[in-house]
């Protein structure tokens, strides 16, 4: 066997000479290939209360971006008090007067027809999310879209099977509940958040983020022509005051918050000594844990769509690399080199891989962490990449050399910014992984099975991916653990927090 | 003793190979390739990857059937595959070695397009060593510019990686001047960290320009983006660290221009620029050729021709 010529003795006769390089450059470049499907955007959109669109009381109206040009793309209503007030009532009487008495199987068809709208609709809608929100293309058309008609769907086969939610006790609905959801992923946070509500025989008042209205009106409109009775679900936009409005109100039995922990925080304290049911879906600084035995180019493909994923806007988002020291210049080589090809435009452009950043503020907050990380002396990195002119955009990120005290290790960033830490033993890269106020996702890459099952346990996070990321489907529930909050979203457990247990 | 065991026998050859080159996560090579499917190539970027992909097809005919007259009329195609004068010719024609020096009368000494030879007992490789390497050398010196040979598989899930290697090398000094080919023959490997694993066993004897090449075209599954994606990587890994720059031929079952511009796609996102042309990648295919000629007439002129003007039949060149 002396004799097996391998990379180990080819490479040692390379000493001294200048490192070979692949050339990514524009020798086939392609053509801009933008999505042309019709939006469908009104110039305003009102409040959607009892069924109908409604001017709001409050008279006053917001301007929706688009974060890729900064064009205004539509004027949303403002929900003041006396909006949040008849939208609960509305809520209130559908619920005593036709869902809350309607047989599950009655209730199935109508989230079926729900589910099936949003198929026939989904190039309309999918340019809508993108254009409202920033996210290329080609992941609103493939994740963000697809993915909330399987929550429909998924949701909608359970209405008629409550009885097996929790077995050998009885079930009924909480009556009405409010719920707030971010603009990270609007259509998909409606579709997480109304399903399973709708299914357990609940009426609902949600409100969508600011900046991003637009999709969850679109599904109201859905909504009315799949002749869901009027008051079942209602939609109130605005900003903070609006959202406070919501949870603050005393008609629903339960809010439920996915957010920042920041507001969740405040939400919890303004609802303390109240009988309100609580979930709270909060911020993230995930651990992608790489050991030195990972298949590795697929763990850097994991780590590129962990942070750069929804431009890193996601609260899973695996923020934290934690590579393991005899492989991390490796991963890191490869990493850069992974980041060269990736595309950074036109949310529009089917080849597009990352977007715009989602707001003005978001960007000025990615880019202070970003300054915070190079003043602690965290090394900076990258790729070459010429942003739109227009429009908010942040180029791919990663930052070497980053220790737990940094900034950019603890707090959430929100943005296409990994930090990278590295690790000697199993033991050092748990330690690592839960020293963070927050627990709600974390990725061990590993080809050795055992060592899966023990972090998995090990881990204090709602989900631990193994050798993948950023996996989501409607069977699997889906929350935190520690400040990332409580409660589940999908699968059995996602439905027991919308009912009671009799 | 302990020394002795770790020395010892086929186990640990293969601990050891497998542990330099590290795994593959079929799911994870999967996912990747699957974005390659998503990109949407249009316009100038089409027209330009066809055209390329034109230049990197080996023209081949593998039949038992096969005479001097299906060899000739394949080398017209061959230098000249369409009536169009500003499509390019394609690399190279790939016969049995009984056919090569039909070719080489066809196409006359020193052709731009090269002749590529399946000598070594092609497709199964199991004859005696000595036979295969008198194969290699009568095509050579029948005018094979190129020899696509096939690894002993026999021995690889043997786990005699030296063997394998030797006769890698034991072909390649057979070849003289002419580029080497190894197929790996994926199908037979059957897992991903097996390809990777072949392909640096290959490498590791080959020299700058010499190919690795996924299958025979003779079993069930042949190319595919998957095992062309951990072929490429392991280029690229060999390369970074070596400097030797290895070249790529997928082959057999790339039938239409959209899976080719998708390979090309893989290799300009995986190795980048200096890939992206006929000496460091090739296509193995015969039906590939029309498709691409038609996809270019239908951006020359805006609409798909008649299918009788482009034959499917690969028979038909």
């Amino acid at each position: 066997m002396a004799s097996l010529k391998t990379i180990s003795k080819l490479s040692a006769r390379r000493q001294g000479r200048p490192a070979p390089e692949l050339i990514f450059g524009d020798l086939w470049t392609y053509d801009p290939a933008p999505e042309t499907a019709d939006p469908k955007l009104k110039a305003r959109y009102e409040l959607f209360i009892n069924g109908r669109f409604t001017a709001p009381k409050s008279g006053r109206y917001f301007n929706s971006i688009n974060p890729a040009n900064e064009r205004k793309l539509a004027e949303i209503a403002v929900a003041g008090p006396a909006d949040v007030e008849a939208a609960y009532r509305a809520a209130q009487k559908a619920f005593d007067t036709t869902w809350g008495k309607m047989p599950g199987a009655e209730r199935a068809k109508y989230l079926f027809r729900i589910a099936r709208l949003l198929q026939d609709r989904a190039r309309e809608f999918a340019v809508a999310e993108t254009m409202d929100g920033g996210k290329p293309i080609k992941e609103s058309r493939d994740f963000d879209v697809p993915m909330a008609a399987a929550h429909f769907f998924y949701h909608a086969g359970w209405a008629d099977k409550l009885d097996y939610v929790a077995p050998g006790r009885r079930i009924a609905p909480l009556g009405v509940v409010g719920q707030v959801i971010p603009w990270n992923f609007p259509l998909l946070m409606c579709a997480w958040k109304l399903a399973p509500a709708l299914a357990m025989g609940n009426c609902v008042v949600l409100k969508p983020a600011e900046t991003t209205s637009i999709t969850a009106l679109k599904l109201a409109e859905i909504i009315q022509d799949a002749d869901l009775p009027p008051g079942v679900v209602n939609i109130v936009t605005g900003a903070g005051e609006t959202g406070a409005a919501v949870m603050g109100h005393p008609i629903p039995a339960k809010v439920a918050f996915t957010g920042s922990t920041e507001v969740g925080k405040i939400i919890m304290r303004s609802l303390a000594g109240t009988d309100k049911k609580m979930t709270m879906e909060l911020g993230g600084k995930a651990a992608n844990i790489i050991f030195d035995d990972a298949p590795l180019d697929q763990a850097v493909e994991g780590i590129i769509n962990g942070i750069f994923f929804n431009q890193g806007h996601v609260c899973c988002a695996g923020s934290r690399l934690l590579v393991h020291e005899p492989v991390a210049d490796r991963v890191i080589a490869k990493l850069k080199q992974r980041m060269k090809v990736l595309r950074v435009g036109d949310p529009l452009d089917k080849n597009t891989d990352i977007g715009a950043i989602n707001s003005k503020e978001q960007l000025a907050r990615i880019t202070a962490l970003v300054k915070s990380g190079v003043k602690e002396g965290a090394g900076l990195f990258q790729p070459a990449c010429t942003l739109p002119a227009k429009g908010w955009y942040f180029p791919p990120t990663i930052f070497t050399g980053v220790s737990m005290s940094h900034r950019i290790a603890r707090e959430e960033i929100f943005g296409p910014v990994l930090s990278i830490l590295t690790f000697r033993t199993p033991e050092e890269a748990v330690e690592k992984a839960n020293n963070t106020a927050y627990g709600l996702s974390a990725g061990v890459w590993t080809d050795k099975g055992s060592r899966i099952l023990k972090m998995s346990t090990e881990l204090k996070a709602g989900v631990v991916w193994a050798n993948t990321y950023n996996k989501f489907d409607p069977t699997s529930p889906f929350g935190g653990y520690k400040e990332s909050g409580f409660g589940r979203e999908g699968g059995r457990q996602g439905l027991l927090d919308y009912c009671r247990l009799l | 003793m302990v020394g002795d065991l770790m020395n010892a026998g086929p186990s640990a050859s293969f601990r050891r190979l497998f542990d330099e080159v590290g795994p593959v996560d079929a799911v994870g090579i999967e996912e990747r390739v699957a974005k390659y499917t998503t990109r949407s190539i249009k316009k100038s970027a089409k027209l330009w990857g066809l055209r390329m992909a034109v230049t990197m097809v080996d023209l081949t005919t593998l039949e038992g059937k096969d005479t001097p007259g299906k060899v000739a009329s394949l080398c017209q195609k061959a230098v000249h595959p369409s009536d169009d004068s500003t499509v390019p010719p394609v690399a190279a024609v790939c016969v049995y070695p009984s056919m090569v020096r039909h070719a080489r009368r066809a196409l006359g000494p020193g052709a731009k397009v090269r002749i590529a030879s399946v000598a070594t007992a092609f497709p199964s490789g199991q004859t005696a060593l000595m036979t295969r390497l008198a194969e290699v050398r009568a095509a050579v010196a029948d005018g094979a510019d190129e020899i696509d040979m096939v690894i002993n598989r026999g021995a690889f899930l043997a786990g005699e990686f030296a063997r394998v290697q030797d006769e890698i090398a034991a072909v390649l000094a057979a070849c003289g001047p002419a580029t080497l080919k190894v197929i790996l023959e994926v199908s037979e490997l059957e897992t991903y960290d097996k390809i990777r694993a072949a392909s640096f066993l290959a490498m590791g004897v080959l020299r700058p320009g010499d190919f690795i090449k996924t299958s025979t075209g003779k079993t069930t599954l042949n190319a595919t983006l998957g095992n062309n994606q951990v072929m490429l990587e392991a280029i690229r890994d060999f390369y970074l660290d070596t400097g030797m720059a290895i070249a790529m031929k997928p082959a057999g079952g790339i039938r239409s221009a959209k899976q080719a511009l998708q390979f090309l796609i893989a290799v300009k996102e995986t190795l980048g620029d200096a890939w992206l042309n006929n000496k460091r990648y090739r296509f193995g295919a015969s039906s590939l050729l029309n498709d691409l000629l038609r996809q270019i007439e239908k951006e020359r002129t805006g609409a798909y021709q008649a299918p009788y003007y482009f034959s499917e039949a690969a028979e038909s060149y």
